[in-house]
């Protein structure tokens, strides 16, 4: 039962001939300034389906610049990015917003969870703009807490939970709208090694379930658990470990 | 083809109004004393709206309640002619009576002036001078037409008619209060009084009258008895006219010619006060200060929404960054903070509604009046309040609908 909300997605037999959910086509970032920031070099990429990829990198190399045009919420300045094969350089902010919603879960290092909202609302907000019924929102918020292992805290606001819960929270609020990506933003950057541990083994899960799962950390001890790694340093973006 | 999928593939993100309004409110409930002292000045601006209209409708109707009674069916006619000459006693013939009931709508109409005692005449209840006198009682010499148009309601007896008018009957007429002064208690031993040295009998005490009520406390003789007495008036006389619902206005316009075909310019009728007039009155001068007063109270309050909906707007930067996340919209954005600025001022302007039917209620019940509010006061206080709210919000919302996603989840 705890299984099928993270996805409904088969995982493919071969990963080499999954369909792509994440296409760089030299897609690179410069902040206009003054001065003007390289923040993310031209780079060539292909995420497909059911990866689980890290990326690594010094403070200030550019994983988030990579991961908020990853996520939509940032555009290139160059090159193109395709997500699910949608060229994303043509979108309107309408449906920049719409895939963002549909597409994409985001784990943030600081939660952001509502502080004022128990942790079944807090998941709910993921579908408030998908149009789902209310009440099957509810259900799937409910699912994806007891799939993060939070089915005993379903009412609790996020001021009484531990670090550890409140981004198991968060990962349930990805989950819950069911996307086809999964981004998270140094998920583990506020949380203790144990915890961390704990955090990564269900994203790991995720992952084995058949999410596509792309993690930022600037911790190796996390970057080794990918199956794929990528660095990134000082925007530039490579293969493996090369850091 | 990636075209074709572009356009079929992206399912528009919603935001249904039924999450709109709970979203909104879940962001007012989470800082409700915040919220209460912001919905303040609407509420104070709407509930003064609402008391001053009120207020001035009450009174307004209290005094179209009083016009409508009798004061709308009532003419009196004045003697001017001293205005234009020296040699007019007085300027309403012996037969003015007939002549101004002759008029359409008139129901009755007479002559009546303050009889001036000369030095030494009293009126008493005895002939012996100094004994049963009682000083300071006024005389009131009316045609009989006049004292039919005052409405009098008789305890006992009765008026005086045409007949003894022009016969010079020597006859009073008293109000109930004025027989006991003069230790009259009944016709039935067929009472005098004396006015100087002339006897009247009484033939009728009065309970009350619908107009003059300052007759009840004089002792009212025949006109042409009065004049024959002590002679012309030497303080002008009036005429008294009733007339029909409605026909005031018009009479006013016919008596003098009516009266005095030779000289109507001896006569000035007075109709009586417009309503209309006076209700606009009422509400033009102090309402209109109360009014301006409740304006300064609702732009204060929208200023008020305005920046506590700023405030809010850069305190939950982040929380808009989630949902832009989550798949909001910059409209949905915009809706939401719009839609909380909004409930703020339609709640402030219910409770001002509220509050200032209280009002309305309360004073008055202390006065006893009938409190009278027009239905779209009610209506439209609501409307106000929230129409203030989302003015007021109309800047912030904007603001949070133009946040970028990135720099909002950057922080
Ligand atoms: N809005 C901006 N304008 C100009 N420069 C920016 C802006 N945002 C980020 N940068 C710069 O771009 C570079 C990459 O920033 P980014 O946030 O991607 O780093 P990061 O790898 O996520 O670092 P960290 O590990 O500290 O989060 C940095 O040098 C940063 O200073
Ligand atoms: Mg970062």
């Amino acid at each position: 039962m705890t299984g099928t909300t993270a996805t409904a997605v088969d995982r493919p037999a071969d990963e080499a001939t999954a369909p792509p959910v994440i296409e760089m086509r030299g897609a690179g970032l410069t902040y206009p300034g003054p001065p003007a920031v390289a923040a993310l070099k031209p780079c060539e990429l292909t995420v497909r389906k059911g990866e689980f990829v890290t990326i690594v990198g010094p403070s200030g190399s550019g994983k988030s610049t990579f991961l908020n045009i990853a996520g939509l919420l940032d555009s290139p300045t160059e090159g193109q990015y395709l997500l699910d094969g949608i060229d994303t350089g043509s979108l309107s902010d309408a449906d920049r917003s719409a895939l963002r919603g549909r597409r994409i879960g985001f784990v943030f290092q600081a939660f952001h969870l509502l502080p004022h909202r128990t942790a079944v609302e807090n998941v709910t907000l993921s579908m408030v703009y998908g149009g789902a019924h209310r009440k099957d929102r509810i259900a799937a918020a409910r699912d994806a807490l007891v799939r993060v292992g939070l089915g005993h805290r379903l009412e609790a606001i996020p001021t009484t939970l531990s670090g550890g819960e409140r981004q198991r929270v968060a990962i349930a609020r990805a989950l819950a709208a069911r996307p086809s990506l999964l981004l998270c933003d140094e998920p583990t950057g506020n949380l203790d090694t144990a915890t961390a541990a704990t955090v990564m083994e269900l994203l790991e899960d995720l992952h084995r379930d058949g999410m596509t799962v792309l993690i930022i950390t600037h911790d190796p001890a996390v970057a080794r658990r990918g199956a794929r790694t990528l660095a990134i340093r000082d925007g530039v973006l490579t293969e493996g470990r090369a850091a | 083809m990636r075209i074709r999928r572009r356009t079929d593939g992206i399912e528009p993100s919603r935001f249904h109004w039924r999450d709109l309004v709970s979203e909104s409110t879940a962001g007012l409930l989470q800082r409700p004393a915040r919220a209460a002292l912001t919905a303040l000045g609407t509420v104070l601006g709407v509930g003064s709206f609402v008391a001053v209209l009120g207020l001035t409708a009450t009174a307004a109707s209290q005094i179209d309640a009083r016009f409508s009674d009798l004061s709308a069916t009532e003419v009196t006619v004045q003697d001017i002619s001293g205005e234009h000459t020296e040699f007019e006693d007085l300027a309403f013939p012996g037969d003015a009576d007939q002549r101004v009931e002759r008029l359409n709508g008139v129901a009755h109409g007479g002559v009546l002036w303050t009889v001036q005692l000369g030095e030494g005449q009293e009126v008493r209840s005895a002939p012996v001078a100094g004994a049963g006198a009682a000083s300071q009682i006024q005389v009131v010499a009316a045609s009989s037409g006049a004292l039919l148009a005052a409405g009098p309601s008789v305890r006992e007896g009765r008026v005086y008619d045409r007949w003894h008018d022009t016969t010079r009957q020597r006859v009073a007429v008293i109000g109930v209060g004025m027989a006991a002064r003069l230790g009259i208690t009944t016709l039935e031993t067929q009472p005098a009084l004396f006015i100087g040295d002339e006897a009247f009998s009484v033939i009728g005490i009065l309970d009350d009258t619908e107009r003059k009520a300052d007759l009840l406390l004089s002792v009212i003789v025949p006109r042409s008895t009065a004049q024959e007495i002590w002679g012309p008036p030497k303080d002008g006389a009036e005429m008294l006219v009733s007339t029909r619902v409605g026909a005031a206005q018009q009479v006013a316009g016919e008596v003098p010619v009516a009266v005095r075909p030779d000289h109507p310019e001896y006569l000035r009728a007075v109709p009586p006060p417009d309503p209309r007039t006076l209700r606009s009155g009422v509400s033009g001068d102090l309402g209109q200060l109360f009014l301006v007063l409740a304006a300064v109270c609702l732009f204060i309050g929208s200023v008020g929404i305005a920046n506590t909906t700023l405030v809010a707007v850069m305190e939950r930067t982040g929380e808009i960054g989630l949902r832009r996340a989550l798949g909001a919209r910059g409209r949905h954005v915009l809706a939401q903070f719009l839609t909380e600025s909004g409930v703020l001022g339609a709640l402030g302007g219910l409770i001002g509604t509220s509050l200032g039917v209280t009002v309305v209620v309360g004073v008055a019940m202390a006065r006893e009046w009938t409190p009278v509010i027009q239905p779209t006061t009610v209506v439209a206080a609501p409307v106000i309040g929230l129409v203030t709210g989302l003015l007021a919000g109309l800047y912030p919302a904007w603001r949070a609908s133009r946040i970028q996603p990135v720099e909002a989840l950057r922080r």
